[in-house]
């Protein structure tokens, strides 16, 4: 079975933003980039599928500039057998994503597309549940354990109560939440290995997919600064300027 | 111009998210109808329907909708999307798994997770972990949007609004609900709490996590986790506050040994007033707490325990 596995490429997780001045966006000039963490955990889970025998082939797949290009070399390192590079300067929507990402799973045909279950960037939690509508797959989002039965799949969710049990059919989506895994680091051959496998250049136009921006940003701005406030010297301090404040019931 | 509003609830109790939802979509597009989808849920919808502005509590009571399963809510939502001019959610862990794809179905963009209504159309939303807050319009057409809990008062009691049948819509059948397995606790839950008092790695153990149960008794508060206590095992990882786990807002948040990591603070950082106990005086929670105290925590929680025994809680 093929997996297929979408990776972004964002801000760096330790990288504190910065917005700009102008209130166009966040600055990315001189900023580190990285793979998204939660597509990191993806790429990890299909690896140790092909390690299990339960999966034939891993594809990557990222949609963004150029530079994306090393997103998907890092998944290669870590184990994934090819890339493909859809070449884009825009700011591409979730949806858009969707469409483009269905597009490649219809001649792509894999059993299971993982996906990280947002992008740290623009926190949208949107392109999974948006692609397994497209195709009409089932989706097990926010996963916590994984497991590949005879056509179908058993995943263990994070709900807000706690853990939720789902059984999908394949073809399927699954999204990635933090505890499914810990991902590796790519050992120093694999990353020389990875320079050898092939990744697929293609626009989205030979998608037939429009990437232009349904959303308009307006603006983007920093949030409320909190200050901090004081220091008391005791615990029964802590309680008794709780009291005043009016915090307690 | 009417919106329609997903109820979340567990087949017995409306959760508060649905009255907070109604109040943002009295901003976006009122009237305002609710879904009360589920399986055995006629209580629930009355409960709606007793929530102020809603004019209408659609119904649909089958064991299809019983765990709001995504594949299915989507099918019943796209049954009854035509009437409305904006579909609204809380953006909880429900909300969250099924409006992607009506939005899919439907071709128009999700606005997930909104803190504010500034129009109609126009809508501000953290990104970046809600180190910056954007401000969106979207498009004509019908909206998809999910609601942050955090960022609305609930809506108040009114009613009662008319409650009809909706019909189920036909099930996909490529997906079920197998099992859960739910924390069991008395104690309010993380996102309503009024109180929530946190610990971190500096609680060294799952055990001493019961120095802060004893607190939280006293205060009716819920109890929460740093990431590094749920990543450490302390406690399951649905008591975890910040970036990838819960939001909350309370009017008083406490956070006992944890030094403030971005990704905490994004959880938390708009609570009403912050109190942190930490013994690095340097810990980051101080840049953001009303009230610091620089303590050995196994010492301070019993002293703070004593003072409130002190003031009759």
């Amino acid at each position: 079975m093929k997996v297929l596995v979408p990776v972004k490429r964002v801000i760096d997780y330790n990288v504190k933003v910065r917005v700009k001045a102008d209130g166009s966006g966040v600055d990315l000039a001189n900023v580190k980039m990285s793979m998204n963490p939660f597509d990191e955990i993806s790429v990890e889970e299909a690896i140790r599928l092909k390690e299990k025998g339960k999966a034939s082939e891993i594809v990557a797949v990222s949609i963004g500039p150029q530079q994306a290009s090393e997103t998907i070399r890092t998944a290669l390192a870590m184990g994934a057998d090819r890339g493909i590079l859809v070449k884009t300067d825009a700011e591409v929507e979730p949806l858009a994503v969707a469409k483009i990402l269905k597009a490649i799973c219809d001649t792509e045909q894999p059993g299971l597309v993982i996906a990280g279950k947002q992008a740290i960037d623009d926190d949208s939690n949107q392109t999974g549940q948006m692609l397994a509508a497209l195709l009409g797959w089932p989706q097990a989002t926010f996963a916590h354990t994984l497991e590949l039965g005879d056509g179908h799949a058993k995943v263990e969710r994070e709900i807000d109560g706690g853990l939720q049990t789902v059984e999908i059919k394949l073809p399927a989506i699954v999204t990635t939440d933090l505890r499914l895994n810990e991902p590796r680091y790519a050992s120093l051959p694999n990353i020389m290995k990875a320079k050898k496998k092939p990744i697929d250049e293609k626009s989205p136009a030979d998608y037939g997919v429009d990437v232009a921006p349904r959303l308009k940003v307006l603006k983007v701005t920093e949030p409320a600064k909190r200050s901090a406030g004081i220091k008391v010297k005791t615990a029964a301090e802590l309680v008794d300027k709780l009291k005043e404040a009016g915090a307690l019931p | 111009m009417t919106s329609l509003v997903i109820a979340e609830h567990d087949n017995k109790t409306l959760k508060d998210a649905t009255a907070k939802t109604v109040t943002a979509a009295q901003q976006v597009s009122a009237p305002v109808h609710v879904l009360v989808a589920g399986s055995g849920c006629a209580g629930v919808a009355e409960q709606a329907a007793r929530i102020a502005g809603v004019e209408r509590v659609l119904v649909a009571d089958d064991p299809a909708y019983a765990k709001l399963v995504a594949e299915s809510m989507e099918a019943l939502i796209l049954s009854l999307a035509g009437s409305y001019d904006a579909i609204l959610a809380p953006a909880t862990t429900n909300g969250k798994n099924y409006m992607p794809r009506v939005a899919a179905k439907l071709d128009v963009p999700q606005i997930s997770e909104i803190l504010k209504v500034v129009s109609p159309d126009t809508f501000e939303r953290p990104i970046y972990a809600g180190n910056a807050i954007q401000t969106v319009q979207a498009p004509s057409g019908k909206k998809v949007v999910t609601v942050r809990i955090t960022g609305f008062k609930a809506a108040g009691e009114g009613g009662p609004a008319t409650i009809e049948k909706a019909s189920a819509a036909a099930d996909p059948g490529i997906s079920k609900f197998v099992g859960e397995e739910l924390s069991k606790s008395e104690r309010p839950e993380l996102t309503s709490a009024k109180i929530v008092i946190s610990g971190g790695r500096g609680m060294q153990s799952g055990d001493n996590f019961h120095l802060l149960e004893k607190i939280a008794d006293k205060l009716h508060a819920a109890v929460g986790a740093s990431r590094a206590a749920v990543d450490a095992g302390f406690v399951p990882n649905d008591y975890q506050v910040g970036q990838t786990g819960k939001v909350v807002a309370p009017e008083l948040y406490i956070a006992v040994g944890i030094s403030g990591a971005i990704q905490h603070l994004a959880g938390m950082k708009d609570s009403k007033v912050i109190a942190a106990v930490n013994k690095d005086e340097e810990a980051p929670i101080f840049q953001v707490a009303d009230f610091g105290l620089v303590a050995d925590l196994f010492k301070a929680l019993p002293e703070m325990d004593e003072e409130l025994t002190k003031l009759g809680y």
